[in-house]
C-alpha cells in the first residue's frame, strides 16, 4: 500500500517518540477558560509573524496589526535607517489608540513622516521618540525622552517582519524558528511580490483550521467534488501519503508529491487548467528564480515527485512553499475560542504577460474554493466538539503536525500555569 | 454607445457586464448567475480566451489600452465562472453552506 518509505520506526510518529501514539484530548479547543490561558502562555510569549517587508517598501512605511488574541494592537514602521521596529499601538498621554482610520478596531496602512494622535495632538518620530506636546508648559515636570512609544520585539527573518511581546523574551526569532526555518534560509521571497490575500472570519478554534492545513489525509475526500470525475477516484483510491515529515522544538513541516504540476495526463485535468496551463498546484510554466538547487529544508527527501512543502510555525504561522516557484502563507488569529480570522496570502513572481497573469488568477481562485470547503467544514466540527459527547479522538501517521501542534500548544499553556505556580491543566497521556 | 471591449472581441460585446475589475464583483456575478447564465458566457468566452490572451500580449501587462484591460478582466471572470461549469453545477463550490472568503488585496490588473 505505501508509496512511499516510512523511518525505520515504522511510522513518522514513531520516529519522534515524544509524541506517542494515543488517541488525543481536544479540550484544548472547545472551551473559553483555556483560551483565555492560550492567550497569555502562547500570544504574548512567542514571535508571531505579522507581514512581509514589501509592506513597508520607504522610509515612514507603517501597517498596524490587531493581536487580538494577544490583547494589544501594534504598529509596525520602516525607520529612517531602513530597519523595522514595532510599538504597542498606544499614545502615551492617556491612552488613545494612535494609529487607525475611521474604526478604532480596523488595520491601516501608509506612509508618514511622523505618528500624530487624533486626540490631543501628541506625534512621535518613526523611531517612538515623543517629538511633539500640545501645551507642554502645562505638564508637570515633565521630560518628553520619558514618554516614547512603547516598543515591542520585532525582527525580520527573510523578509518575514516577526514580534513579540514578551519583554523578557532572549531567544532570536531566527533561533525561535529553529532548524526548519534555518533550512529555508535563501529561498528567494523577495521576488515574489505579486499578492492576492484572501481573509475569512472562520467560526472555529485557531488550530482546527491550522488541523485543516497541516494534514492532506482529508484532501482526496472533502475536495473530492473540484476535480474531474476519474481523477477524483483515483485520488480517493491513493489516499495520501507525506513525502516526509518533521517536527523540531515547536514548529513541524510535511513534504509532499505534487504531479499536477503540470499533470501527467492531460485528460485529468479541466479545460480551464489546460488552456491556461495552471491550477492548485499553480502555474505550470515556471518563472526563473535565479536558484541553482533548492536550501536543503526544502525538498529535504529530494524526491523528483515533489510538488510542495507545509511549515507550520507556531503557533499560527504557516509557510507552503510550492515546486513551481512560488509560495503561500496562512496566518490565523483567534477572536475567541470559537472564532478566528483565517488570512490566505499567495505569492507570485509579478506576471509580465496578460497569460501569465491569467495562470495565476486561476491559481488563486482556486485556491479560494477549496479554503471555502474548509472554512464551512471547520464550523461543523467546532459545534460538535463543544458537545463534549467524545473527548478523544485518533490521529493517524499522516495527522502527525496535528498531534504535534496540539501538544506544543498544551505544554505552552502548561509551563504558563507552573511559571504562575497555579495547578497546571491535566494534559491527556496522549498529548 | 461605445464598445467595451476591442472591436475584435465584438462577439463577446454582450457579456460586457462580465468585464468586472475586482474578484468580489466577479464572483459576487458568478453567486448570482443561474447555470444557464454561467453555461451560456462559458460557451461564448471559453474559445475565445486564447485569441484574448493573444490580443491582450500585444501589449506590456503594465501598460495596456484600457480595452484590452476590460478584455483581461472578462477573462478573469471566465475563469471564476468555469469551477460552475466545468464541474460542479452549481454556483457555489459544494459542501461551502455561507462561508465567506474575501480577497482583501489584488493585484491592479
Amino acid at each position: 500500500m505505501a508509496h512511499f518509505p516510512k523511518p525505520a520506526e515504522g511510522s513518522w510518529t514513531e520516529h519522534f517518540p515524544q509524541l506517542g501514539t494515543a488517541p488525543v484530548s481536544y479540550s484544548d479547543s472547545n472551551s473559553a477558560d483555556h483560551y483565555e490561558l492560550e492567550r497569555d502562555a502562547i500570544f504574548r510569549r512567542t514571535w508571531l509573524n505579522v507581514g512581509r517587508v514589501e509592506q513597508l517598501p520607504r522610509t515612514g512605511s507603517y501597517f498596524t496589526r490587531e493581536l487580538d488574541a494577544a490583547r494589544t494592537s501594534v504598529v509596525v514602521v520602516r525607520t529612517a535607517d531602513g530597519g523595522v521596529k514595532a510599538f504597542h499601538n498606544i499614545c502615551r498621554h492617556r491612552g488613545n489608540k494612535l494609529v487607525w482610520n475611521d474604526f478604532p478596531r480596523e488595520e491601516t496602512a501608509g506612509t508618514c513622516r511622523q505618528f500624530t494622535c487624533k486626540y490631543h495632538g501628541w506625534r512621535y518620530g518613526l523611531e517612538g521618540d515623543l517629538n511633539f506636546v500640545q501645551q507642554e508648559s502645562e505638564f508637570f515636570n515633565f521630560d518628553r525622552a520619558d514618554y516614547g512609544l512603547a516598543e515591542v520585539q520585532c525582527e525580520v527573518w527573510e523578509g518575514f517582519v516577526f514580534v513579540n511581546l514578551d519583554p523578557d523574551n532572549t531567544e532570536s526569532a531566527s533561533d525561535y524558528l529553529g532548524d526548519l526555518g534555518a533550512g529555508i534560509v535563501g529561498y528567494p521571497f523577495e521576488r515574489m511580490t505579486q499578492v492576492h490575500k484572501f481573509r475569512a472570519e472562520v467560526g472555529s478554534n485557531w488550530k482546527l483550521f491550522i488541523d485543516a492545513f497541516a494534514e492532506f489525509y482529508h484532501a482526496p475526500v472533502l475536495h473530492a467534488k473540484q476535480a474531474v470525475a476519474e481523477e477524483s477516484r483515483k485520488l480517493s483510491g491513493y489516499g495520501f501519503e507525506g513525502l516526509s515529515y518533521d517536527v523540531s522544538g515547536d514548529h513541524g513541516m510535511v513534504s509532499s508529491w505534487g504531479g499536477m504540476s503540470p499533470p501527467k495526463d492531460l485528460n485529468m485535468v479541466k479545460p480551464i487548467e489546460r488552456i491556461l496551463r495552471s491550477g492548485l498546484f499553480g502555474p505550470w510554466d515556471r518563472p526563473d528564480i535565479g536558484l541553482d538547487e533548492l536550501p536543503p529544508g526544502l525538498n529535504p527527501a529530494r524526491s523528483p515527485s515533489w510538488g510542495i512543502d507545509t511549515f507550520v510555525f507556531f503557533p499560527n504561522f504557516m509557510l507552503l512553499v510550492w515546486a513551481p516557484n512560488w509560495y503561500i502563507t496562512y496566518h490565523y488569529w483567534p477572536t475567541s475560542y470559537r472564532s478566528h480570522i483565517f488570512e490566505g496570502t499567495l505569492y507570485f513572481v509579478p506576471p509580465t504577460t496578460a497569460r501569465e497573469r491569467l495562470a495565476q488568477e486561476l491559481a488563486a481562485v482556486t485556491f479560494k474554493e477549496y479554503a471555502l470547503q474548509d472554512g464551512n467544514t471547520l464550523e461543523a466540527t467546532q459545534s460538535m466538539l463543544e458537545t463534549g459527547a467524545v473527548t478523544e479522538f485518533p490521529l493517524c501517521d499522516q495527522e502527525i503536525l496535528l498531534r504535534h501542534l496540539h501538544q506544543t500548544a498544551r505544554g505552552r499553556v502548561s509551563a504558563h500555569q507552573e511559571r504562575l505556580g497555579a495547578t497546571p491543566v491535566r494534559i491527556s497521556a496522549a498529548s | 454607445m461605445s464598445a467595451v471591449l476591442p472591436a475584435e472581441f465584438a462577439d463577446l460585446e454582450r457579456f460586457a457586464d462580465w468585464s468586472l475589475r475586482t474578484e468580489a464583483e466577479r464572483y459576487a456575478k458568478r453567486l448570482a448567475s443561474s447555470m444557464d447564465e454561467l453555461q451560456e458566457f462559458y460557451d461564448a468566452a471559453f474559445p475565445r480566451l486564447e485569441a484574448a490572451m493573444e490580443h491582450c500580449d500585444q501589449y506590456p501587462l503594465d501598460a495596456l489600452p484600457d480595452d484590452a484591460k476590460r478584455l483581461l478582466w472578462l477573462c478573469y471572470s471566465l475563469v471564476n465562472a468555469s469551477f460552475p461549469v466545468e464541474v460542479w453545477r452549481q454556483a457555489r463550490v459544494p459542501d461551502s453552506g455561507a462561508a465567506s472568503m474575501d480577497a482583501v488585496i489584488e493585484p491592479a490588473i
